[in-house]
């Protein structure tokens, strides 16, 4: 740990750019992934089999592929097929897609937890099945499903780090470029190490908050 | 207003109704009581289609239930249900309830949807409970809250599925007061109840049901102190003298 302080100032600009990245690459993949988790769930509750059975089916096929997988899928596969991705993209897509099927499952968990009295009052005044999900499952749903969508919140950010092996300059990777140039291993691991700590305390806070908010009702 | 023909429902093998056929005058308050299992409940679920029926026919001011029809959202804005354990949604406040189907369903003006939502909670004196979440509420207070929910779609009819059996003894005259009061008001009712007081003195009509059929009607009165059949005479013992 021998100049430690020094190291840090002196690497801290470069792997900040780093932080950007991750922290774009989760937001990015955090949105889509709700977005497709979404429509699985509403499929997968819609009633309708032939959207539950291919609902089921895609989330059975995303969970059984490695993310690391995925993303070669998208950055080195696509291009073949015509399809050319930046690696930024890649990596939101792949991640967006890869976490997709596990919100899916956590937001259909939420949706069936709610009490079959609360679809039928709905439908008793004269609601359909759009708007019974919309102004009466859905919002009583967020408050089950909140909980572990921060501890996906977290997941996520850990996991861009993923897209360092598809070229996309975010925190991991950047520590190891300066690592294996350096030979500064322990210093500069031990800031990247912390800097993702840094970046996971407010989640698991908030994800506190939503534990403690969800334990009241 | 509403007819049944012959209808027949069973829950896999089991078939809870055998062929029943009845019909509410508009205006007139029916009661239907019976053993649990019986299908009371099934009854009312069939009128507005939370359930569907295997056979015959329900009508609801000629327009026909059927559940997997797009008419079916008619037959339940002109059918109002009440629900033995209330169903309010708890994530909104009380006046929020009374007014969703109202501002969602039917789309009326916001300003006299409010209006009204206040004035129906008043009529149920829950006026100053407009601000309050239903889980803050009592039981009673609740199942009028779900009562004015019901009114402000303004319905030809309202079903009230056992709407004082979840209800601590002391609240349920509340809860019946108000039916009552909706009753006088000229309001068609079909009520499941155990509450025999409430059929003898409110109901036009009692039908009596057993194992998914109708075994007995006629006007409230005569059917509660001079039942005719032994099923009918044997539930009423048990009901009024449980020792």
């Amino acid at each position: 740990m021998k100049g430690f302080w020094h190291d840090a100032v002196e690497f801290f600009p470069i792997l900040m750019s780093g932080v950007v990245l991750t922290i774009v690459v989760t937001i990015g993949s955090l949105l889509l992934s709700t977005v497709l988790g979404l429509v699985w769930a509403m499929m997968r509750v819609s009633g309708i089999k032939v959207l539950s059975m291919l609902s089921a089916s895609l989330i059975n096929v995303i969970r059984g592929i490695p993310i690391i997988v995925l993303l070669f899928y998208l950055y080195f596969v696509m291009p073949d097929l015509g399809v050319t991705l930046s690696a930024l993209q890649a990596a939101i897509l792949g991640l967006g897609i890869a976490y997709s099927a596990y919100q899916a499952e956590n937001f259909r968990a939420g949706i069936e937890a709610i009490d079959k009295g609360q679809i039928e009052a709905a439908q008793s005044i004269g609601m359909g099945w759009w708007l019974t999900m919309r102004r009466v499952v859905l919002p009583q749903a967020v408050r089950i499903v909140l909980p572990p969508y921060g501890n996906v919140m977290i997941m996520m950010l850990k996991d861009s780090s993923q897209a360092s092996t598809i070229t996309v300059a975010e925190l991991a990777l950047q520590g190891k470029l300066i690592a294996s140039s350096t030979f500064k291993n322990t210093n500069v691991f031990t800031m990247v190490a912390l800097m993702y700590l840094t970046m996971s305390i407010p989640l698991i806070l908030l994800v506190r908050h939503f534990e403690k908010r969800a334990g009241k009702k | 207003m509403i007819e049944l023909k012959d209808v027949h429902k069973s829950f896999g093998q089991n078939e809870v109704l055998k062929g029943i056929t009845a019909s509410v005058q508009k205006g007139e308050v029916v009661c239907i009581i019976g053993p649990s299992g019986s299908g009371k409940s099934t009854i009312l679920r069939c009128i507005n289609g939370l359930e569907s029926y295997d056979r015959g026919e329900i009508s609801v001011e000629g327009l026909k239930v059927d559940r997997d029809a797009s008419s079916i959202v008619k037959v339940r804005t002109q059918v109002s249900m009440v629900f033995q354990r209330f169903n309010l949604f708890p994530h909104r406040t009380v006046l929020e309830n009374v007014v969703e189907g109202p501002l969602f369903v039917k789309r009326e003006p916001r300003a006299q949807v409010l209006e009204r939502g206040r004035a129906l909670l008043a009529q149920v004196g829950l006026a100053e409970k407009a601000d309050a979440h239903p889980p803050q509420l009592s039981g009673g207070q609740q199942q009028r809250v779900a009562i004015a929910r019901a009114l402000a779609m303004q319905p030809k009819a309202i079903l009230f599925d056992e709407p004082t059996s979840a209800l601590d003894p002391e609240l349920v005259g509340d809860v019946l007061g108000v039916m009552r009061k909706l009753a006088d008001d000229g309001m068609t009712m079909v009520v499941v109840t155990h509450e025999m007081g409430f059929a003898r003195d409110v109901a036009d009509r009692v039908l009596f049901i057993d194992g998914g059929i109708i075994v007995e009607q006629g006007p409230a009165k005569t059917l509660l102190n001079q039942p005719q059949h032994p099923r009918t005479q044997d539930f009423l013992r048990r009901v009024l003298h449980p020792l």
